[in-house]
């Protein structure tokens, strides 16, 4: 394949009609290329979900609760200082904030965390409040999103995780999350956020209700916005876990593995103006994510100390910081910590 | 990739693989390159189908007279969790397995210090009185070595008198490693490489096909693993009695063996890639779900594979019981895995011949 750009037409032909194996070597090949040595990153990092109330009741997501609901919370300061102390503990960077869109929070709540974690730990990186909680925060506090987002951003949030895109097409998210923002408005945080020089990645759920051209468009519609900001500092795709959703019975085959590679090569392809791909192990298994970093991905994500909203959907990987180094070695590459904007901080 | 080239050009000719080259695969060959030439062999020799089988597996006990280190089940008489299942309770654990669609009866177990041969033949022969439709593949050479000395029979008679009580296939459990410096760090109670060999020569030889097996990721070298499938490949030149190759990758927890992790996802894809092109005289290579994970097993589809286990039944067992999750995979799913894979699933029996059961399913 040469330097041309891939177009959305060849997108498609290489989606329903490349062998995975011929696919895959394209995409290991462009990934060498952007990342010659043989590395594979990681952060060392905690999710913290500081509540599961959330009124915008995906279909398929299990980790959500309604207001009154019997285990339904809103974190506490305390527990919540105790979970970073114990990332920090364990070599930790960053933490991975995020929750549902709380009825009742306005922005207030927000800056009152931000501000008491940075007081506490001033080097813990935020990554926190993926777009769906950003518009959520804005209109709630009758803000703009520029507004909204200066605000955090002055008082700790470090950058912007790509979460809540799933995928990037109005009719698939009126069938899996009717209640969520559109495409559009989630590439507006993203592009204002971008423009206020917060980073963030970008993530797809696949494996729901889409059809292949709309899987496509998603991945350019993040290409077009990452041409004018380049502020995307990876793409995560990973697949619909239907265990304990609404939306199980609809898909009767969830994405297999075979699938999954696919689409991380097809990635690595199309956004070639995206550095980083992670492999989700947590999703995929640690044996996937060995064959992932030979199908596009360079890094693997973090190491989850704490991980909840995939596990509600009945998927458990879980890894220790040595597993984790063990299992990027096994596979025949060095395993690097960076921090969240992938600066590299140690080579195991 | 000259190097590499050349030993693909041979193998396309039909040129037999020697084991220096095969061990440069081991530790040269691009893991795309070996994949697509694998898959390339395997499509001439198999085209797009992938088998699946629908087997029940039978443990009649964990209660064994050898300790070998690397493995999780065998308990001492006596020990916390041993157990031994009485003939009664296995016949009415597998009474409805028509209804389930079982083909075949997957029996091996451990050595039981007590039970005499006669037990054996009398399980065999309950079983089949019972479901004369379904194939017994019961016992490794390592328990027909046993069956031997416990009885003072010599091996062909073991054999004759399995085979009269309805033995019709052996599984190929017990292989290991055959040579002898890894035997005797990882079980050295249990038979050696040369006599699992021999045994399983005498099964061919009584016309009873087996399965061969190599359980790779402990301490073992690469060249210890392409000896091993050599004196496979040279068995087979002998006696065409394997059915199939399976390589079982090594879990090390709850084990003796200390071992950090499990077998690398590339280390599982280049083995079975370089079983299919070493081992020129198996028809099928076997990717174990069951050890390699499902997503890694369907992936292997695209590295020379072209079997999947079964052992769907104890899932629709518990289905059937109303559970909702899955400790094994529904035969839907197994269908589904090969398909997006871009290959034909077709259900066996356990000689390999194409079965058909689902409805308008793209079975020959």
């Amino acid at each position: 394949m040469s330097d041309a750009r891939v177009d959305r037409r060849q997108a498609l032909d290489l989606f329903e009609n490349c062998e995975l194996l011929e696919l895959g070597e394209m995409a290991h090949a462009s990934r060498l290329k952007k990342h010659p040595q043989k590395r594979v990153t990681f952060a060392i990092d905690r999710n913290i979900n500081y509540t599961n109330i959330c009124e915008c009741q995906c279909r398929f997501c299990a980790y959500y609760r309604r207001p009154g609901d019997a285990d339904a919370f809103v974190i506490d300061e305390a527990v919540l200082h105790q979970k970073i102390a114990e990332t920090v503990e364990l070599g930790g960077t960053q933490i991975l904030l995020q929750g549902g869109l709380h009825p009742d929070l306005k922005i207030d709540y927000y800056i009152g965390i931000l501000e008491t974690i940075k007081r506490d730990f001033p080097a813990i990186h935020i990554h926190g409040f993926s777009p769906p909680e950003i518009s959520h925060i804005a209109t709630l506090s009758k803000l703009s999103l520029k507004e909204t987002l200066q605000q955090l951003k002055v008082v700790g949030l470090g950058s912007i995780p790509g979460g809540g895109a799933e995928i990037l097409d109005d009719r698939v998210r009126t069938l899996i999350s009717p209640n969520k923002i559109g495409w559009q408005r989630w590439l507006e945080v993203m592009e204002t956020a971008h423009n206020l020089g917060l980073r963030t990645t970008a993530t797809m759920m696949f494996g729901s209700l889409e059809t292949p051209k709309e899987l496509i468009e998603h991945l350019f519609r993040v290409r077009e916005v990452q041409d004018r900001t380049g502020g995307f500092t990876a793409f995560i795709p990973w697949s619909f876990q239907p265990s304990n959703t609404e939306l199980a019975d609809e898909v009767r085959q969830p994405a297999t593995g075979v699938d999954y590679l696919r689409i991380l090569a097809l990635s690595r392809l199309v956004l070639d103006n995206i550095d980083n791909l992670q492999a989700s192990w947590v999703t995929q298994g640690t044996k996937m994510a060995q064959a992932a970093v030979y199908f596009g991905a360079n890094d693997f994500g973090s190491t989850m100390i704490e991980e909840n909203v995939v596990a509600a959907a009945g998927v458990h990987f879980s890894i220790s910081l040595e597993e984790l180094v063990n299992t990027i070695q096994e596979a025949g590459f060095k395993a690097t910590q960076r921090d969240t904007l992938y600066n590299l901080i140690k080579d195991f | 990739m000259k190097k590499f080239n050349e030993i693909a050009e041979k193998r396309r000719a039909g040129e037999r693989l020697s084991s220096t080259e095969a061990l440069f695969l081991y530790e040269e060959g691009d893991f795309f390159a070996l994949g697509k030439l694998a898959a390339e062999i395997n499509r001439k020799i198999n085209g797009e189908t992938v088998y699946y089988n629908i087997n029940r597996h039978i443990n009649p006990t964990n209660i064994c007279v050898n300790q070998c280190r690397f493995c999780a089940y065998s308990k001492l008489k006596g020990e916390e969790g041993a157990y031994e299942d009485c003939i009664a309770d296995i016949l009415d654990e597998v009474k409805n397995a028509e209804e389930f669609g079982i083909r075949e009866f997957h029996i091996v177990g451990g050595l039981h210090p007590d039970w005499p041969f006669a037990h054996y033949l009398e399980l065999l022969q309950s079983l089949k009185k019972e479901h004369p439709a379904i194939v017994i593949k019961a016992f490794t050479a390592v328990e027909i070595d046993y069956f031997a000395k416990i009885s003072g029979l010599d091996i062909p008679t073991v054999f004759k008198r399995l085979q009269a009580v309805g033995l019709q296939a052996m599984p190929g459990g017990g292989a290991e490693i055959f040579a002898p410096a890894i035997r005797d760090q990882i079980c050295p109670e249990k038979i050696s490489g040369v006599r699992w060999l021999e045994i399983v020569e005498l099964a061919h030889q009584a016309a009873i096909p087996t399965n061969a097996t190599m359980l790779y990721g402990h301490v073992e070298s690469f060249a210890d693993r392409i000896d091993h499938m050599e004196k496979l490949r040279a068995l087979q030149d002998k006696t065409g009695g394997f059915q199939v190759f399976i390589p079982l990758a090594f879990h090390a927890t709850n084990t003796d063996i200390r071992k950090k992790g499990e077998t690398s996802a590339i280390d599982d894809l280049k083995t079975l890639a370089i079983a299919r092109l070493y081992l020129d005289n198996f028809q099928h290579i076997k990717a174990y779900w069951v050890m390699l994970g499902e997503k890694i097993a369907q992936l292997a589809l695209l590295f020379g594979v072209n079997d999947l286990d079964g052992t769907v039944v104890k899932e629709r067992i518990t289905h059937a019981a109303g559970a909702k999750s899955a400790a094994g995979l529904s035969e839907a799913y197994i269908r589904n895995s090969i398909i997006s894979a871009g290959r034909e699933p077709v259900e066996r029996d356990t000689f390999y011949n194409p079965v058909s059961s689902v409805q308008g399913g793209p079975n020959v």
